[in-house]
Protein backbone atom coordinates (compact mmCIF):
# COMPACT_ATOMS: atom_id res chain seq x y z
CA UNK A 1 0.00 0.00 0.00
CA UNK A 2 1.21 3.59 -0.67
CA UNK A 3 -0.01 7.02 -0.92
CA UNK A 4 -1.48 8.49 -4.51
CA UNK A 5 -0.53 11.93 -3.82
CA UNK A 6 2.43 12.52 -1.89
CA UNK A 7 3.69 16.53 -1.34
CA UNK A 8 7.12 16.83 -0.84
CA UNK A 9 7.90 20.21 0.60
CA UNK A 10 11.58 20.04 -0.39
CA UNK A 11 12.89 23.06 1.51
CA UNK A 12 11.32 25.65 3.91
CA UNK A 13 13.42 28.19 2.32
CA UNK A 14 11.52 31.07 0.77
CA UNK A 15 12.87 34.35 -1.01
CA UNK A 16 8.61 35.54 -0.74
CA UNK A 17 6.52 35.55 2.75
CA UNK A 18 2.83 35.37 1.34
CA UNK A 19 0.59 35.51 3.95
CA UNK A 20 -1.32 32.72 3.17
CA UNK A 21 1.66 30.33 3.03
CA UNK A 22 0.56 26.66 4.22
CA UNK A 23 4.28 25.91 5.82
CA UNK A 24 4.79 29.21 6.87
CA UNK A 25 7.90 28.76 5.37
CA UNK A 26 11.19 31.31 4.67
CA UNK A 27 14.01 30.82 6.68
CA UNK A 28 15.72 27.40 5.55
CA UNK A 29 15.84 24.59 8.17
CA UNK A 30 19.44 23.19 9.55
CA UNK A 31 18.02 19.46 9.51
CA UNK A 32 16.51 19.69 6.12
CA UNK A 33 17.40 16.13 3.82
CA UNK A 34 20.94 16.17 2.26
CA UNK A 35 20.57 15.25 -1.62
CA UNK A 36 21.77 11.80 -0.54
CA UNK A 37 18.31 11.46 1.52
CA UNK A 38 16.58 13.16 -1.18
CA UNK A 39 18.10 10.75 -3.52
CA UNK A 40 16.98 7.54 -1.40
CA UNK A 41 13.43 8.74 -0.52
CA UNK A 42 12.54 8.79 -4.43
CA UNK A 43 14.10 5.47 -4.87
CA UNK A 44 12.34 4.19 -1.63
CA UNK A 45 8.75 6.14 -3.21
CA UNK A 46 9.65 4.02 -6.71
CA UNK A 47 10.06 0.89 -4.81
CA UNK A 48 6.24 1.84 -3.23
CA UNK A 49 4.57 2.31 -6.61
CA UNK A 50 4.29 5.98 -5.58
CA UNK A 51 3.25 7.21 -9.81
CA UNK A 52 4.31 10.92 -8.96
CA UNK A 53 5.12 13.65 -6.31
CA UNK A 54 4.08 17.06 -5.85
CA UNK A 55 7.51 19.11 -4.83
CA UNK A 56 6.67 22.41 -3.21
CA UNK A 57 8.63 24.48 -0.65
CA UNK A 58 9.27 26.80 0.80
CA UNK A 59 10.90 27.94 -3.24
CA UNK A 60 12.20 24.42 -3.82
CA UNK A 61 14.05 25.92 -6.77
CA UNK A 62 16.30 27.31 -3.95
CA UNK A 63 17.58 24.23 -3.66
CA UNK A 64 21.06 23.26 -5.30
CA UNK A 65 20.13 20.24 -5.82
CA UNK A 66 16.86 20.81 -7.41
CA UNK A 67 17.87 19.26 -10.63
CA UNK A 68 19.91 16.88 -9.23
CA UNK A 69 16.77 15.65 -7.15
CA UNK A 70 13.57 15.94 -10.09
CA UNK A 71 16.14 14.76 -12.74
CA UNK A 72 16.89 11.51 -10.66
CA UNK A 73 13.03 11.03 -9.80
CA UNK A 74 11.70 11.98 -13.09
CA UNK A 75 14.67 9.40 -14.90
CA UNK A 76 13.55 6.52 -12.70
CA UNK A 77 9.60 6.54 -13.19
CA UNK A 78 8.64 8.89 -10.70
CA UNK A 79 6.82 11.56 -12.66
CA UNK A 80 7.42 15.28 -10.72
CA UNK A 81 5.08 18.29 -10.37
CA UNK A 82 6.92 20.97 -8.94
CA UNK A 83 5.19 24.65 -7.52
CA UNK A 84 7.19 27.35 -7.86
CA UNK A 85 6.82 31.35 -7.48
CA UNK A 86 8.99 31.48 -11.04
CA UNK A 87 12.21 33.33 -9.08
CA UNK A 88 14.40 31.63 -10.21
CA UNK A 89 13.19 29.86 -14.26
CA UNK A 90 15.58 32.23 -16.16
CA UNK A 91 16.00 31.13 -19.52
CA UNK A 92 18.32 27.94 -19.49
CA UNK A 93 16.22 26.77 -16.28
CA UNK A 94 12.94 27.05 -18.51
CA UNK A 95 14.71 25.41 -21.10
CA UNK A 96 16.29 22.97 -18.78
CA UNK A 97 12.84 22.31 -17.53
CA UNK A 98 10.65 21.87 -21.01
CA UNK A 99 12.94 19.35 -22.16
CA UNK A 100 12.46 17.12 -19.30
CA UNK A 101 10.04 14.47 -19.61
CA UNK A 102 7.66 13.56 -16.66
CA UNK A 103 7.41 16.77 -15.22
CA UNK A 104 4.77 19.15 -14.77
CA UNK A 105 5.26 23.11 -13.20
CA UNK A 106 2.89 24.95 -11.06
CA UNK A 107 3.22 28.60 -11.31
CA UNK A 108 1.92 30.31 -8.35
CA UNK A 109 -0.11 33.67 -8.66
CA UNK A 110 -3.07 34.89 -6.70
CA UNK A 111 -4.48 37.41 -8.80
CA UNK A 112 -5.03 38.78 -12.12
CA UNK A 113 -3.19 42.01 -11.82
CA UNK A 114 -0.49 43.13 -9.59
CA UNK A 115 -2.56 44.74 -6.83
CA UNK A 116 -4.46 41.40 -6.21
CA UNK A 117 -1.83 39.53 -6.02
CA UNK A 118 1.00 41.55 -4.87
CA UNK A 119 -0.91 42.14 -1.88
CA UNK A 120 -0.82 38.54 -0.54
CA UNK A 121 2.21 37.19 -2.22
CA UNK A 122 4.39 40.27 -1.72
CA UNK A 123 5.53 43.42 -4.20
CA UNK A 124 6.89 42.38 -7.87
CA UNK A 125 5.75 39.02 -7.59
CA UNK A 126 3.18 39.36 -9.72
CA UNK A 127 5.58 40.27 -12.63
CA UNK A 128 7.92 37.44 -11.48
CA UNK A 129 5.29 35.41 -12.29
CA UNK A 130 4.40 36.36 -15.94
CA UNK A 131 8.17 36.55 -16.91
CA UNK A 132 8.58 33.10 -15.55
CA UNK A 133 5.24 31.64 -17.35
CA UNK A 134 6.89 33.56 -20.33
CA UNK A 135 10.04 32.16 -20.35
CA UNK A 136 8.21 28.59 -19.91
CA UNK A 137 6.20 29.07 -23.06
CA UNK A 138 8.86 30.83 -25.19
CA UNK A 139 11.01 27.57 -23.82
CA UNK A 140 8.50 25.16 -25.59
CA UNK A 141 6.64 24.22 -22.09
CA UNK A 142 3.73 23.06 -22.53
CA UNK A 143 0.38 22.70 -20.36
CA UNK A 144 2.12 24.43 -17.47
CA UNK A 145 0.04 25.33 -14.75
CA UNK A 146 -1.27 29.21 -13.31
CA UNK A 147 -1.72 27.97 -9.64
CA UNK A 148 -4.23 30.13 -7.96
CA UNK A 149 -5.42 30.49 -4.51
CA UNK A 150 -8.73 31.86 -4.29
CA UNK A 151 -9.57 34.59 -2.67
CA UNK A 152 -12.19 37.27 -1.68
CA UNK A 153 -10.33 39.61 -3.80
CA UNK A 154 -9.89 36.94 -6.78
CA UNK A 155 -12.97 35.31 -7.49
CA UNK A 156 -14.36 37.81 -10.06
CA UNK A 157 -11.24 37.21 -11.84
CA UNK A 158 -11.11 33.48 -12.30
CA UNK A 159 -12.63 34.56 -16.40
CA UNK A 160 -9.75 36.55 -16.59
CA UNK A 161 -7.37 34.06 -15.25
CA UNK A 162 -8.63 31.39 -17.25
CA UNK A 163 -8.35 33.33 -20.27
CA UNK A 164 -4.22 34.45 -19.11
CA UNK A 165 -3.46 30.80 -18.87
CA UNK A 166 -5.21 30.41 -22.05
CA UNK A 167 -2.72 33.43 -23.93
CA UNK A 168 0.36 31.68 -22.36
CA UNK A 169 -0.50 27.85 -23.47
CA UNK A 170 -0.95 26.85 -19.91
CA UNK A 171 -3.64 25.37 -17.68
CA UNK A 172 -5.32 26.96 -15.33
CA UNK A 173 -5.22 25.28 -11.43
CA UNK A 174 -7.22 27.11 -8.75
CA UNK A 175 -7.33 25.72 -5.05
CA UNK A 176 -9.28 26.57 -1.96
CA UNK A 177 -7.74 29.11 0.87
CA UNK A 178 -6.62 27.24 3.94
CA UNK A 179 -6.18 28.84 7.49
CA UNK A 180 -3.05 26.72 7.72
CA UNK A 181 0.44 27.87 8.02
CA UNK A 182 0.59 31.81 7.81
CA UNK A 183 -3.04 30.83 6.46
CA UNK A 184 -4.22 30.69 9.98
CA UNK A 185 -3.31 35.12 10.41
CA UNK A 186 -4.95 35.85 6.81
CA UNK A 187 -7.51 33.47 6.46
CA UNK A 188 -10.45 35.52 8.03
CA UNK A 189 -9.81 38.59 5.77
CA UNK A 190 -8.94 36.15 2.65
CA UNK A 191 -11.78 33.50 1.98
CA UNK A 192 -14.41 33.93 0.04
CA UNK A 193 -17.46 34.92 1.28
CA UNK A 194 -20.72 32.65 1.47
CA UNK A 195 -22.09 34.63 -2.11
CA UNK A 196 -18.53 34.07 -3.55
CA UNK A 197 -18.68 30.22 -2.81
CA UNK A 198 -21.91 29.75 -4.62
CA UNK A 199 -19.91 31.78 -7.44
CA UNK A 200 -17.17 29.59 -7.44
CA UNK A 201 -19.34 26.37 -7.31
CA UNK A 202 -20.93 27.42 -10.60
CA UNK A 203 -17.87 28.61 -12.10
CA UNK A 204 -16.18 25.29 -11.22
CA UNK A 205 -19.30 23.13 -12.84
CA UNK A 206 -18.80 25.59 -16.12
CA UNK A 207 -15.35 25.00 -16.38
CA UNK A 208 -14.66 21.87 -14.49
CA UNK A 209 -13.23 19.89 -17.49
CA UNK A 210 -10.28 22.63 -18.53
CA UNK A 211 -9.28 23.71 -14.87
CA UNK A 212 -7.11 21.53 -12.11
CA UNK A 213 -8.36 22.14 -8.77
CA UNK A 214 -6.50 19.44 -6.85
CA UNK A 215 -9.83 18.79 -6.07
CA UNK A 216 -10.11 21.05 -3.29
CA UNK A 217 -13.58 22.24 -3.29
CA UNK A 218 -15.52 19.32 -2.36
CA UNK A 219 -17.22 21.21 0.60
CA UNK A 220 -19.27 23.05 -2.00
CA UNK A 221 -20.71 19.77 -3.92
CA UNK A 222 -23.41 20.10 -0.44
CA UNK A 223 -24.84 23.27 -3.05
CA UNK A 224 -26.36 20.95 -5.59
CA UNK A 225 -24.63 19.54 -8.05
CA UNK A 226 -21.21 17.84 -7.26
CA UNK A 227 -18.02 18.49 -8.31
CA UNK A 228 -15.46 16.38 -10.29
CA UNK A 229 -12.46 14.44 -8.32
CA UNK A 230 -12.17 12.42 -5.65
CA UNK A 231 -14.71 14.45 -3.39
CA UNK A 232 -13.30 13.08 -0.01
CA UNK A 233 -10.59 14.12 2.40
CA UNK A 234 -7.27 12.09 1.47
CA UNK A 235 -5.26 12.94 4.07
CA UNK A 236 -3.40 9.50 5.40
CA UNK A 237 -5.75 7.67 3.19
CA UNK A 238 -4.43 8.39 -0.40
CA UNK A 239 -2.35 11.88 0.51
CA UNK A 240 0.22 12.44 2.84
CA UNK A 241 2.82 15.01 2.98
CA UNK A 242 6.79 14.66 3.41
CA UNK A 243 8.00 18.19 4.93
CA UNK A 244 12.13 19.07 4.21
CA UNK A 245 13.01 17.43 7.47
CA UNK A 246 11.48 14.56 6.71
CA UNK A 247 8.46 14.33 9.27
CA UNK A 248 5.17 12.77 7.36
CA UNK A 249 2.13 14.69 7.82
CA UNK A 250 -1.69 13.80 6.92
CA UNK A 251 -1.98 16.14 4.79
CA UNK A 252 -0.11 19.60 2.81
CA UNK A 253 -2.31 21.28 5.19
CA UNK A 254 -1.50 19.91 8.48
CA UNK A 255 2.08 20.81 9.50
CA UNK A 256 1.04 19.97 13.35
CA UNK A 257 1.95 17.88 15.47
CA UNK A 258 -1.04 16.27 16.41
CA UNK A 259 -0.69 15.40 12.52
CA UNK A 260 2.29 14.31 12.27
CA UNK A 261 3.02 10.28 11.77
CA UNK A 262 6.65 9.81 11.57
CA UNK A 263 9.80 11.09 10.55
CA UNK A 264 11.36 9.21 7.34
CA UNK A 265 14.68 8.98 9.21
CA UNK A 266 13.07 6.77 11.55
CA UNK A 267 13.60 2.83 11.61
CA UNK A 268 12.00 1.52 7.97
CA UNK A 269 11.96 4.91 6.59
CA UNK A 270 8.62 6.33 5.06
CA UNK A 271 7.54 3.03 3.75
CA UNK A 272 6.77 2.18 7.72
CA UNK A 273 5.34 5.72 8.72
CA UNK A 274 2.83 4.97 5.80
CA UNK A 275 2.34 1.32 6.38
CA UNK A 276 2.08 1.57 10.36
CA UNK A 277 1.50 4.86 12.00
CA UNK A 278 -1.13 4.78 14.45
CA UNK A 279 -2.26 8.23 13.31
CA UNK A 280 -3.01 7.23 9.77
CA UNK A 281 -4.48 4.32 10.87
CA UNK A 282 -7.33 6.14 12.33
CA UNK A 283 -7.31 8.53 9.78
CA UNK A 284 -7.99 5.29 7.69
CA UNK A 285 -11.29 4.03 9.92
CA UNK A 286 -14.27 5.12 8.92
CA UNK A 287 -15.24 8.48 9.74
CA UNK A 288 -18.04 9.85 11.86
CA UNK A 289 -20.23 12.10 10.54
CA UNK A 290 -20.68 13.52 14.19
CA UNK A 291 -22.44 16.52 14.24
CA UNK A 292 -23.07 16.64 10.17
CA UNK A 293 -25.10 13.15 10.53
CA UNK A 294 -28.60 14.87 10.52
CA UNK A 295 -27.49 16.92 7.25
CA UNK A 296 -28.77 16.01 3.95
CA UNK A 297 -25.57 17.32 2.43
CA UNK A 298 -23.38 15.18 4.34
CA UNK A 299 -23.26 12.89 1.61
CA UNK A 300 -21.19 14.56 -0.80
CA UNK A 301 -19.67 17.00 1.15
CA UNK A 302 -18.54 14.69 3.69
CA UNK A 303 -18.01 17.20 6.53
CA UNK A 304 -15.59 19.13 4.18
CA UNK A 305 -11.97 20.00 5.08
CA UNK A 306 -10.00 18.20 8.31
CA UNK A 307 -6.99 20.73 7.70
CA UNK A 308 -9.67 24.10 7.87
CA UNK A 309 -11.68 22.40 10.63
CA UNK A 310 -8.61 22.03 12.70
CA UNK A 311 -6.72 25.38 12.40
CA UNK A 312 -10.25 27.47 12.60
CA UNK A 313 -10.74 25.44 16.24
CA UNK A 314 -13.66 23.49 14.96
CA UNK A 315 -14.23 19.62 15.77
CA UNK A 316 -13.17 17.36 13.24
CA UNK A 317 -16.71 15.51 13.41
CA UNK A 318 -18.39 18.49 12.57
CA UNK A 319 -18.90 21.15 9.90
CA UNK A 320 -16.30 22.86 7.74
CA UNK A 321 -15.77 26.40 8.55
CA UNK A 322 -16.90 27.39 5.27
CA UNK A 323 -19.74 25.06 5.36
CA UNK A 324 -22.29 26.37 2.53
CA UNK A 325 -25.42 25.03 4.56
CA UNK A 326 -24.23 27.96 7.37
CA UNK A 327 -23.51 25.74 10.13
CA UNK A 328 -19.54 26.81 9.69
CA UNK A 329 -20.49 30.39 10.34
CA UNK A 330 -22.72 29.14 13.68
CA UNK A 331 -19.69 26.70 14.64
CA UNK A 332 -16.93 29.44 14.43
CA UNK A 333 -19.32 31.49 16.61
CA UNK A 334 -18.65 28.93 19.51
CA UNK A 335 -15.28 27.79 18.37
CA UNK A 336 -12.29 26.44 20.55
CA UNK A 337 -9.02 28.16 20.44
CA UNK A 338 -7.09 27.75 16.69
CA UNK A 339 -4.49 25.78 17.74
CA UNK A 340 -0.91 27.12 16.75
CA UNK A 341 1.66 24.80 14.99
CA UNK A 342 5.07 24.40 16.51
CA UNK A 343 6.37 24.54 13.12
CA UNK A 344 7.27 28.32 11.69
CA UNK A 345 9.89 29.30 9.45
CA UNK A 346 8.96 32.30 8.90
CA UNK A 347 11.71 34.96 8.72
CA UNK A 348 10.03 37.33 10.72
CA UNK A 349 7.82 35.06 12.97
CA UNK A 350 4.70 36.38 14.05
CA UNK A 351 3.77 36.81 17.85
CA UNK A 352 1.77 33.96 18.71
CA UNK A 353 0.52 35.81 21.56
CA UNK A 354 -1.63 39.10 21.16
CA UNK A 355 0.68 42.48 21.69
CA UNK A 356 -0.18 43.82 24.63
CA UNK A 357 -2.71 46.78 24.15
CA UNK A 358 -0.49 49.35 25.91
CA UNK A 359 1.94 48.60 23.37
CA UNK A 360 -0.10 49.30 20.62
CA UNK A 361 -1.44 52.10 21.83
CA UNK A 362 1.74 54.45 23.28
CA UNK B 1 -20.49 4.09 -27.26
CA UNK B 2 -23.55 4.41 -25.27
CA UNK B 3 -24.75 1.65 -27.19
CA UNK B 4 -22.58 -0.75 -25.15
CA UNK B 5 -24.51 -0.29 -22.02
CA UNK B 6 -27.96 -1.67 -23.46
CA UNK B 7 -26.79 -4.38 -26.25
CA UNK B 8 -27.42 -8.13 -26.36
CA UNK B 9 -24.77 -9.72 -26.96
CA UNK B 10 -25.01 -11.18 -30.05
CA UNK B 11 -25.37 -6.71 -31.28
CA UNK B 12 -21.94 -6.18 -29.43
CA UNK B 13 -19.60 -7.35 -32.43
CA UNK B 14 -20.79 -4.45 -34.51
CA UNK B 15 -18.32 -2.22 -35.90
CA UNK B 16 -16.05 0.05 -33.54
CA UNK B 17 -16.66 -2.08 -30.38
CA UNK B 18 -13.83 -3.42 -28.02
CA UNK B 19 -13.99 -6.34 -28.74
CA UNK B 20 -13.39 -6.32 -32.55
CA UNK B 21 -10.23 -4.25 -32.02
CA UNK B 22 -7.77 -6.95 -31.94
CA UNK B 23 -4.80 -5.42 -31.24
CA UNK B 24 -5.35 -3.45 -27.83
CA UNK B 25 -2.20 -3.09 -25.02
CA UNK B 26 -1.31 -1.04 -21.87
CA UNK B 27 0.25 1.67 -23.09
CA UNK B 28 3.57 1.54 -23.17
CA UNK B 29 3.94 5.08 -20.67
CA UNK B 30 1.03 3.42 -17.84
CA UNK B 31 2.04 1.98 -14.56
CA UNK B 32 -0.57 -0.63 -13.14
CA UNK B 33 -0.11 -0.68 -9.51
CA UNK B 34 -2.37 -3.02 -6.88
CA UNK B 35 -4.91 -2.23 -4.75
CA UNK B 36 -6.88 -3.92 -2.73
CA UNK B 37 -10.04 -2.44 -5.22
CA UNK B 38 -8.45 -3.68 -8.12
CA UNK B 39 -5.34 -1.18 -9.63
CA UNK B 40 -4.41 2.15 -10.35
CA UNK B 41 -3.46 3.05 -13.86
CA UNK B 42 -0.91 5.87 -14.32
CA UNK B 43 -0.45 7.15 -17.73
CA UNK B 44 2.99 9.25 -17.68
CA UNK B 45 2.51 11.54 -20.66
CA UNK B 46 -1.00 12.69 -19.66
CA UNK B 47 -0.41 12.76 -16.16
CA UNK B 48 -3.80 10.58 -15.83
CA UNK B 49 -4.65 8.34 -12.69
CA UNK B 50 -7.21 6.07 -13.33
CA UNK B 51 -9.51 3.54 -11.39
CA UNK B 52 -9.72 0.17 -12.08
CA UNK B 53 -12.63 -0.65 -9.90
CA UNK B 54 -12.91 -4.36 -10.54
CA UNK B 55 -9.92 -7.66 -10.14
CA UNK B 56 -12.05 -8.65 -13.48
CA UNK B 57 -11.24 -5.78 -15.34
CA UNK B 58 -7.16 -5.65 -14.24
CA UNK B 59 -6.78 -9.46 -15.06
CA UNK B 60 -8.41 -8.55 -18.86
CA UNK B 61 -5.94 -5.37 -19.11
CA UNK B 62 -2.80 -7.60 -18.08
CA UNK B 63 -3.89 -10.25 -20.00
CA UNK B 64 -3.83 -7.44 -23.44
CA UNK B 65 -0.48 -8.49 -25.66
CA UNK B 66 -1.67 -6.37 -28.60
CA UNK B 67 -2.11 -9.26 -30.74
CA UNK B 68 -4.48 -11.97 -29.35
CA UNK B 69 -8.18 -10.47 -30.29
CA UNK B 70 -9.97 -9.12 -26.93
CA UNK B 71 -12.83 -11.87 -27.17
CA UNK B 72 -10.09 -14.30 -26.40
CA UNK B 73 -8.52 -12.64 -23.92
CA UNK B 74 -11.97 -12.00 -21.78
CA UNK B 75 -12.27 -15.92 -22.97
CA UNK B 76 -8.75 -16.32 -21.00
CA UNK B 77 -9.23 -14.63 -18.22
CA UNK B 78 -12.37 -16.52 -17.79
CA UNK B 79 -15.02 -13.66 -17.60
CA UNK B 80 -18.38 -14.93 -16.76
CA UNK B 81 -20.85 -13.92 -19.78
CA UNK B 82 -23.02 -11.61 -17.08
CA UNK B 83 -20.02 -9.61 -16.44
CA UNK B 84 -19.21 -9.09 -20.09
CA UNK B 85 -20.76 -6.20 -20.60
CA UNK B 86 -19.76 -4.27 -17.50
CA UNK B 87 -15.81 -5.17 -18.61
CA UNK B 88 -16.42 -4.32 -21.91
CA UNK B 89 -17.69 -0.42 -20.93
CA UNK B 90 -14.99 -0.52 -18.71
CA UNK B 91 -12.26 -1.41 -21.48
CA UNK B 92 -13.74 1.35 -23.80
CA UNK B 93 -13.21 4.13 -21.03
CA UNK B 94 -9.93 2.58 -21.04
CA UNK B 95 -9.12 3.28 -24.74
CA UNK B 96 -10.56 6.95 -24.37
CA UNK B 97 -8.46 7.63 -21.85
CA UNK B 98 -5.40 6.48 -23.15
CA UNK B 99 -4.60 3.78 -21.18
CA UNK B 100 -5.22 1.14 -23.74
CA UNK B 101 -4.31 1.91 -27.13
CA UNK B 102 -4.26 0.09 -29.95
CA UNK B 103 -1.38 -1.00 -31.88
CA UNK B 104 -1.15 -0.02 -35.61
CA UNK B 105 -1.49 -3.01 -37.53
Amino acid sequence: MAPICLTWELTYACNLDCVHCLSSSGRRDPRELSTAEAIALVDELRELGVFYVNIGGGEPMIRRDFFTIIEHATTNGVGVKFSTNGTFIDEAAAKRIASMDYLDVQISIDGLDPDTNDAVRGAGTHETAIRAARRLADAGMRDFKLSIVVTRHNVDQLDGLLALADSLGAQLRVTRLRPSGRGAQSWDELHPTDDQQRVIHRWLLDHGDRVLTGDSFFHLNALGESLPGLNMCGAGRVVCLVDPVGDVYACPFVIHEQFRAGNTRDHGGFTTVWRESSLFAELREPGSAGACASCGAYDVCRGGCMAAKFFTGLPLDGPDPECVGGEGERALAEAGPRPVSDVDHSRRPRPITPVPVALVTK
Amino acid sequence: MRRLLTARPETITSAGTIVERTALRLDPDVALRPEPFGALAYHYGTRRLVFLKHPDVVRVVEGLDGSTPTTEVLESCGIPTDRRAAVERALDALVRSGIITEVAA
